[in-house]
């Protein structure tokens, strides 16, 4: 089975971002990058998958500028076979993504193409149900447990109240939610290896795919902060406070 | 020109689910015709209680047995056939929305946009990105615009006094290529996460299963719904719907208590919007105090039960819980 997972490189979850005073955007000069926690995890089950013999090649793909060949090189280390950097301005519309994805999912006839529940940038959580819209395939998103056998897919889904289970036949796209698994440490040694290995590239027109935007940032702002309250000493004054002040007891 | 928007309700069984209702609220500020579609293996009783509620011009009705696992498969192809009618076309951004739209999307060759908190004018849209630490505000250059709605932004309401028309509408045909095979919803009697009035949420803190307890035990004083961290959720305290967070729920209720959870700003995504939070934490430099209107610094396993037996004194229960407690 052929498997195609995607990553994206945003700025790390850690880093308090700040947003631009002039409102176009969010600052990301001298900003620590990583790939998407949620693409780590998707890479993590795809590796897993080989592991176990279920995969046979896996390959990591990001759609972006030229720094993010940065998160393949850390999938190349975590192990992945191939890896392929379709070129893109740095946090293209999920609608493009899914285009790029899925052409390059049939031009590779893959089995299965493994993302993200969501980027942790846009927030989105669109491009793997856009991108399993496109090839027609059945989508399993939300993966909190999955197995493949038999050419299916069984995953559990997280979902508002509880948890849905569905099969897929394959092909199809799934993509992981944060308790899939946990994604292994890379080690340095691996790291160093993967930074000679090749990385592919391919261009938006090469798949035929038309990137032109179709919504516009009108402008990015900072919500309005929420201000620290007060400190109470004990049971009593909170208790006192909720009820007599804020009248929510 | 006019708006015509069209609300994919979202149903619980076979009753109407309040994220509906709030896409309503939405759809409402848009001004203009509103219609509402129904998708599903039983509707009548959600048909039948939207057709009576205010500004909705009709409601359109699939009926299948196939839908009844409300799958996106299916289900997106029934939306899709709609969209080129419709300025506007509004779910809920709950799991099923998020599940639905973007498929719903990609087969009409549109983008659309996650999580909508605000609505400037009918192609200006506002939604959070980066777990809420920014808010982006954009102009949608598609034919149709397609949103989800992010239920705490926007009026839970039931605005009664309408005869919409019903009318059946096409169903589709099972794609096939996927299919429910088990459904898991948790049964609890608290009140649900997303509508509760009062919300107590628990971490890492906690330690244990058991401990965990001690939280809902102050949930069932105060009537409120329990959440929780995702440390809480990995460690198996608390069961996986109740993380709220960036990648959890967003809740918003009048009272949000954060019980030894240190507030990263994935957790803060997820209840900022919170009327009062009150914060008890034994590190007095937690950044969940930084949000909080209260902060109580302590450690939980003194202050929960002293606060959980407080309540059911306030709240006037029997002397008999108290000696027990
Ligand atoms: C992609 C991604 C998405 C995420 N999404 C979410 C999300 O949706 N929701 C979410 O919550 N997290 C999310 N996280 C995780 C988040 O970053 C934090 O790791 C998590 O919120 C920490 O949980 P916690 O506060 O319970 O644990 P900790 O950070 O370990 O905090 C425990 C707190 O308990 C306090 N404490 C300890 N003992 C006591 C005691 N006896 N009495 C009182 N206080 C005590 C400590 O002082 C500390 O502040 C996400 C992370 C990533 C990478
Ligand atoms: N630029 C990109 N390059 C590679 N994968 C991406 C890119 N954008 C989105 N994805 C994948 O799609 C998932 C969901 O992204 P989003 O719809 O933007 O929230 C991510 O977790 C990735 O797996």
């Amino acid at each position: 089975m052929k498997v195609l997972v995607g990553v994206k490189r945003v700025i790390d979850y850690n880093v308090n971002i700040r947003v631009r005073a002039d409102g176009s955007g969010v600052e990301t000069e001298n900003v620590r990058m990583s790939a998407n926690p949620f693409d780590e995890i998707a890479l993590e089950e795809a590796v897993r998958m080989k592991e176990a013999g279920i995969c046979s090649e896996l390959i990591a793909v990001t759609v972006g500028d030229e720094a993010s060949q940065e998160v393949l090189r850390s999938a190349l280390a975590m192990g992945a076979d191939r890896a392929i950097r379709i070129h893109a301005e740095a946090s293209p519309q999920p609608l493009n993504v899914a285009a790029l994805l899925a052409a390059l999912a049939r031009e590779e006839a893959v089995d299965l193409v493994l993302l993200g529940k969501q980027a942790i940038d846009d927030d989105a959580n669109q491009t793997g149900q856009m991108t399993a819209a496109l090839l027609g395939w059945p989508q399993g998103t939300f993966a909190s447990e999955l197995t493949i056998e038999d050419g299916r897919a069984r995953v559990a889904r997280e979902i508002d109240g509880g948890q849905q289970t569905v099969e897929l036949e394959l092909p199809a796209v799934i993509t992981a939610d944060l308790r899939l698994n946990e994604p292994r440490f890379v080690k340095l040694p691996a790291m160093m290896k993967a930074k000679k290995r090749p990385i592919e590239e391919r261009t938006p027109e090469a798949l035929g795919v038309d990137m032109r935007p179709r919504v516009e940032r009108v402008e990015v702002s900072e919500p309005v902060p929420r201000e620290a309250g007060v400190r109470v000493a004990d049971v009593d004054e909170l208790l006192h406070k909720l009820r007599n002040e804020a009248g929510v007891i | 020109m006019t708006n015509t928007v069209l609300v994919v309700a979202e149903t619980a069984g076979d009753s109407l689910a309040a994220s509906t209702l709030v896409t309503l609220t939405a759809a409402r500020e848009l001004g203009g015709a509103i219609d509402v579609l129904v998708a599903g293996a039983q509707t009548g009783s959600a048909a039948e209680s939207l057709a009576s509620m205010a500004d909705i011009r009709c409601v359109r009705v699939a009926e299948a047995p196939h839908l009844a696992g409300a799958l996106a498969e299916d289900l997106a192809a029934v939306v899709a056939a709609h969209v080129g009618e419709y300025s506007h076309v509004l779910a809920p951004a709950t799991t099923f929305g998020k599940n639905l739209l973007p498929r719903v999307a990609a087969l009409a060759d549109i983008q659309m946009v996650s999580d909508v908190i605000s609505i400037r004018d009918a192609e200006t849209f506002v939604h959070p990105i980066y777990a809420g630490n920014a808010n982006e505000t954009l102009r949608v250059l598609e034919p149709h615009k397609l949103l989800t709605i992010r239920p705490t932004a926007f009026a839970k309401e039931a605005v009664a006094g309408g005869e919409a028309r019903v009318e059946p509408v096409e169903a589709g045909k099972p794609q096939g290529r996927s299919r429910e095979i088990d459904l898991q919803l948790d049964e609890s009697d608290r009140p649900q996460l997303e509508s509760a009035g009062v919300v107590v949420s628990g971490g890492r803190a906690f330690g244990s299963p058991e401990k965990f307890r001690l939280l809902e035990e102050l949930a069932a004083g105060l009537n409120a719904a329990v959440g929780a961290s995702r440390a809480a959720v990995d460690a198996g305290y608390a069961p996986n719907d109740c993380q709220v967070g960036q990648t959890g729920k967003v809740v918003a209720p009048e009272l949000y208590i954060a019980v030894g959870i240190s507030g990263a700003i994935q957790h803060l995504a997820g209840m900022t919007g919170s009327k009062v939070i009150v914060a008890i934490n034994k590190d007095p430099d937690a950044p969940i105090f930084g949000v909080a209107d209260y902060g109580l610094v302590g450690d939980l396993f003194e202050i929960l039960p002293e606060l959980r037996d407080k309540i059911r004194v306030l709240r006037g229960e029997p002397d008999s819980q108290l000696a027990e407690a």
